[in-house]
């Protein structure tokens, strides 16, 4: 050290900064792939349901990338076709345990003392449950199927989200600048609409990513289970269960399904934090 | 006279490399100091003072570059220092106390360790006599009962206190250097004074103080030396008597000038020119008002100027042209109340199940188009009346009439259209705006009625102008904006819906002086353009004194002393009205018995 205080900005953590960005940039192409499969998958493969026993069982051939499945058919094509249902429970649950959590938050932090303090206690009773053991309970109820898949997962994401928001909307009702908008005479709906909500909102979205992932694997696993999108519909986790059956025959069979759940939950939540820390370093700044 | 100084700093400069270039931080500063001499570094904030305190504690950060051509303590060169001689110079040596004493305690310490950490580590104490020795230097940096208070914790200590007990581990291991950095900023009058008369028996028991403040009464009360900083440029220097009496820089001058005083008459206080320092040529330029060509093409180097002092100015010394004061006609005060506080008391129930009194049967009348200011220490009530004149909380008893109406009696839904004619302005302005809106959107959303949103943006520019802001700033973030400009930006908010009042809630004290002297100015133009009253609440008797009619002065939540300012002022009544003036530091000319006056009693306080 030649004078006190002069360190030089050295050149690793500048790196190690660069190699963070390209990680992102590429979960975030990933992410934005599945999307597209999602929603147009005929752009990527043709024929998920073409039956040909003469293929059955097969690894990565040419014509079939990625191998054929126990009736022969292609398992990328099923991978294409699958990721709508997967992503429907997935984010579709997200969505829908956000508004609802949103609500539920926002009710229990600006409803009065009674109001809040039930819907608190009870976010606390459903919390205490892992999220697949409710989302168990409620299929349970309902019965197998897409959409009872997304309704479960939404039950079981729902009093998580409302915990957040009501500490956020607690913290932005307590703020100076909705103490501004209360002297300037604006009425309590138009406060809540234009000042707490969308403070609120913003940090729920990058929550809101992370969670894709969790709902993801809890989609995933319910349908392993057999109680997601039912046969012979391609889903990801109703693939890698049949796979187990002829894991003996065929491993690449369980690899794919397992490599695109994982992947994609991994680029979801890797996109989130970015998005998290993004905003937090915007917030000190 | 010939022995060393302690502390010999010259040539030393600190840049910090961004995103933007080279921040050129400190500049080619010069600094001696020697043993039980008190040596002020004073400049806005901004100014590269704290930066200069940090380079002088091996602290000044990674990214910093600190190059000096001399910078000796004791004998010692600095710059060659290891980090782990560093760690065994500062505390040991150099004491450092900081601005936020309640930040910089632990606050799951007991204080007592806190002081004993600085004994321990540099193995000054044994075992034994630890508790001694702390107790020993609490109760010398003026804590009282410190056999009791060593036990508490941070949050148990008043501020004033816990700004003690850092102080009382800076000294622990008896440096010949004490650093303080804004020492007294957050604290309130009387216990600023103490702290001050401790730092000075300091330096009289022989150790040298670095005092870094942006307030100049403040300096004036403490040191021997003062140099003043611009741009991190030391733009004078000399002894502080000299100085002050007499200032050859124009900035220094104008920094005198802007400082609101206490005695005398109230007085339009100067504006100052704004803007950023120039990159060429003199860095104050742009807002001084002798400069002309040559300061703005070269950078004036130090001339020497009377004896022991320096300034770097062309025309060091010369008579300013006098600022175009605005001889206007006194606001019209008129003779009835629009604010009418009668025996209003608010209670709380403290964790421990007693009821504390906030605020206990206050009175007053707040005349249309009147400066009422309320003032009173940290935890006097003066917040929580002004959260009940502004009906956010409703008193337990006593009544506040608006325009002779009820106005805290009624429900919110009773109340809601006429909030229009109250309004806030807070200390902290841009934690008052939305983060997420405009400066458009923040000023637009208080102009009343609905209107297209083309005609609304008209209606903001003009607000905007009538407060002295460019709408430029527009589409700006409140966040960009310099701490003037976003308290310009309440400001214009608070005029949108054209009110009768606005509660003016400490609305300068966290600006420069400078800056605080504009919006003073502001506040009084709108005063007698718009006929607004103010309800002004400070800690800062100064500004009170410079910008109100009328003052009430308020303690353990109940009013001491209601009058007009120039009379209370003059001739308190009330005893603590008098001691809070007393301890006020002063900016006097003949300094020397005004320094050691205001013995402050350091037992039996809080």
């Amino acid at each position: 050290m030649t004078a006190p205080g002069s360190y030089g900005v050295a050149a690793l953590p500048r790196l190690r900064v660069g190699a963070a960005q390209a990680g992102v940039a590429l979960a975030a192409a990933f992410f934005a792939l599945v999307c597209l499969a999602a929603l147009a998958p005929g752009l990527f493969a043709h024929g998920p349901d073409q039956v040909n026993p003469a293929l059955a069982l097969r690894g990565p051939m040419a014509g079939h990338p990625l191998g054929t499945d126990q009736l022969g058919r292609d398992v990328l094509a099923r991978l294409v076709f699958g990721a709508r249902p997967s992503l429907l429970v997935g984010v579709g649950s997200t969505l829908l345990a956000g508004l609802a959590g949103s609500a539920w938050g926002l009710l229990a932090a600006l409803g009065g003392r009674l109001v809040g303090e039930a819907a608190m206690r009870l976010a606390d009773v459903l919390l205490s449950f892992p999220a697949i053991l409710m989302a168990l309970l409620v299929v349970a109820v309902l019965g197998p199927g897409t959409r009872n898949a997304v309704l479960a997962i939404t039950v079981a994401l729902a009093p998580g989200f409302a915990r957040v928001v009501r500490a956020q909307a607690l913290v932005v009702r307590g703020s100076a600048y909705v103490r501004a908008a209360v002297n300037l005479g604006l009425t309590p709906a138009r406060i809540l609409l234009r000042h707490i909500a969308p403070n609120v909102v913003a940090p729920l979205l990058i929550l809101a990513t992370i969670n894709v992932g969790t709902a993801l694997i809890a989609g995933a696993s319910l349908s392993f289970l057999g109680l997601g999108p039912q046969p012979p519909a391609p889903e990801w986790g109703a693939m890698l269960a049949q796979a187990r059956d002829y894991l003996d025959a065929s491993w690449t069979l369980a690899l794919f399904p397992g490599a695109a759940i994982t992947l994609t939950v991994m680029s979801a939540t890797v996109v989130g934090r970015a998005l998290q820390a993004r905003y937090e370093g915007r917030e000190a700044g | 006279m010939t022995e060393p100084p302690l502390l010999e700093v010259a040539g030393l400069s600190v840049d910090f490399a961004t995103r933007r270039g080279v921040v050129r931080a400190v500049r080619d500063v010069d600094l001696s100091l020697r043993a039980g001499e008190c040596l002020a570094v004073v400049g806005e904030s901004g100014s590269g003072k704290s930066v200069t305190a940090r380079a002088l504690l091996g602290l000044a950060g990674a990214g910093a570059r600190v190059r000096a051509r001399t910078l000796s303590f004791e004998g010692r060169d600095l710059r060659r220092l290891s980090g782990r001689e560093w760690r065994r110079l500062r505390g040991r040596r150099i004491g450092y106390v900081l601005q936020d004493a309640l930040t910089s305690l632990d606050p799951l310490r007991r204080v007592g360790h806190e002081v004993a950490e600085a004994l321990e580590v540099h193995g000054l104490a044994g075992r034994d006599d630890l508790d001694d020795q702390v107790i020993g230097l609490l109760a010398e940096a003026g804590v009282p009962d410190p056999d009791v208070r060593f036990l508490q914790y941070p949050h148990e200590l008043s501020g004033g206190l816990r700004q003690r007990a850092l102080i009382a581990s800076a000294i622990a291991a008896r440096p010949s250097l004490l650093i303080a950095d804004e020492p007294t900023t957050a604290l309130d009058v009387t216990v600023q004074a103490q702290v001050l008369d401790l730092l000075r028996a300091r330096a009289r028991a022989g150790t040298a103080v670095l005092l870094i403040s942006h307030d100049l009464a403040v300096v004036a009360r403490l040191a021997d030396h003062v140099a003043v900083l611009y741009a991190g440029l030391v733009v004078e220097r000399g002894p502080a008597d000299a100085l002050l009496r007499a200032p050859a820089h124009p900035y220094t001058a104008d920094l005198l000038a802007a400082v609101p005083a206490v005695d005398g008459p109230a007085r339009e206080l100067p504006l100052a020119r704004t803007g950023p320092p120039a990159a060429g040529g003199c860095p104050y330029a742009p807002r001084c008002a002798l400069a002309d060509d040559r300061c703005r093409a070269e950078p004036p180097p130090p001339v020497p100027y009377g004896p022991g002092r320096e300034v770097r100015c062309f025309h060091a010394g010369r008579e300013r042209p006098a600022p175009a004061s605005g001889a206007a006609a006194p606001p019209r005060v008129k003779d009835h109340a629009v604010v009418s506080v009668r025996g209003i008391t608010k209670r709380y129930r403290s964790p421990g199940g007693s009821w504390r009194t906030a605020v206990d049967d206050v009175s007053f009348d707040l005349r249309a188009g009147e400066a009422l200011g309320l003032v009173g220490e940290s935890g006097s009530g003066k917040s929580t009346t002004a959260r009940i004149v502004l009906a956010e909380i409703a008193p337990d008893a006593g009544t506040v009439l608006l325009d002779g109406e009820a106005w805290s009696a009624p429900r919110e839904r009773a109340r809601r259209a006429r909030r229009s004619r109250i309004q806030l302005v807070d200390q902290d302005p841009l934690s008052s705006f939305d983060p997420r809106f405009t400066v458009e959107r923040v000023v637009g959303e208080a102009v009343p009625g609905r209107m297209p949103r083309r005609l609304r943006r008209d209606r903001v520019a003009g607000l905007l102008a009538e407060v002295g802001l460019d709408d430029a700033l527009l589409d700006r973030r409140p966040a960009q904006l310099s701490g003037g400009q976003r308290q310009r930006v309440a400001i214009a908010r608070a005029l949108a819906p054209g009110p009768e009042v606005i509660v003016c809630d400490e609305p300068v004290s966290a600006l420069d002086v400078t800056v605080q002297a504009q919006i003073l100015a502001l506040l009084a133009r709108l005063r007698r353009e718009a006929g607004v009253a103010l309800l002004f609440i400070s800690h800062d008797l100064g500004v009170v004194r410079q910008v109100c009619d009328r003052v009430a002065v308020m303690k353990d939540g109940a009013l001491v002393e209601t009058g007009d300012v120039a009379d209370v002022f003059r001739a308190p009544r009330a005893a603590y009205t008098a001691e809070l003036l007393a301890a006020v530091p002063r900016i006097d000319v003949g300094r020397t018995a005004g320094r050691a006056a205001p013995a402050m009693n350091l037992e039996g306080l809080p």
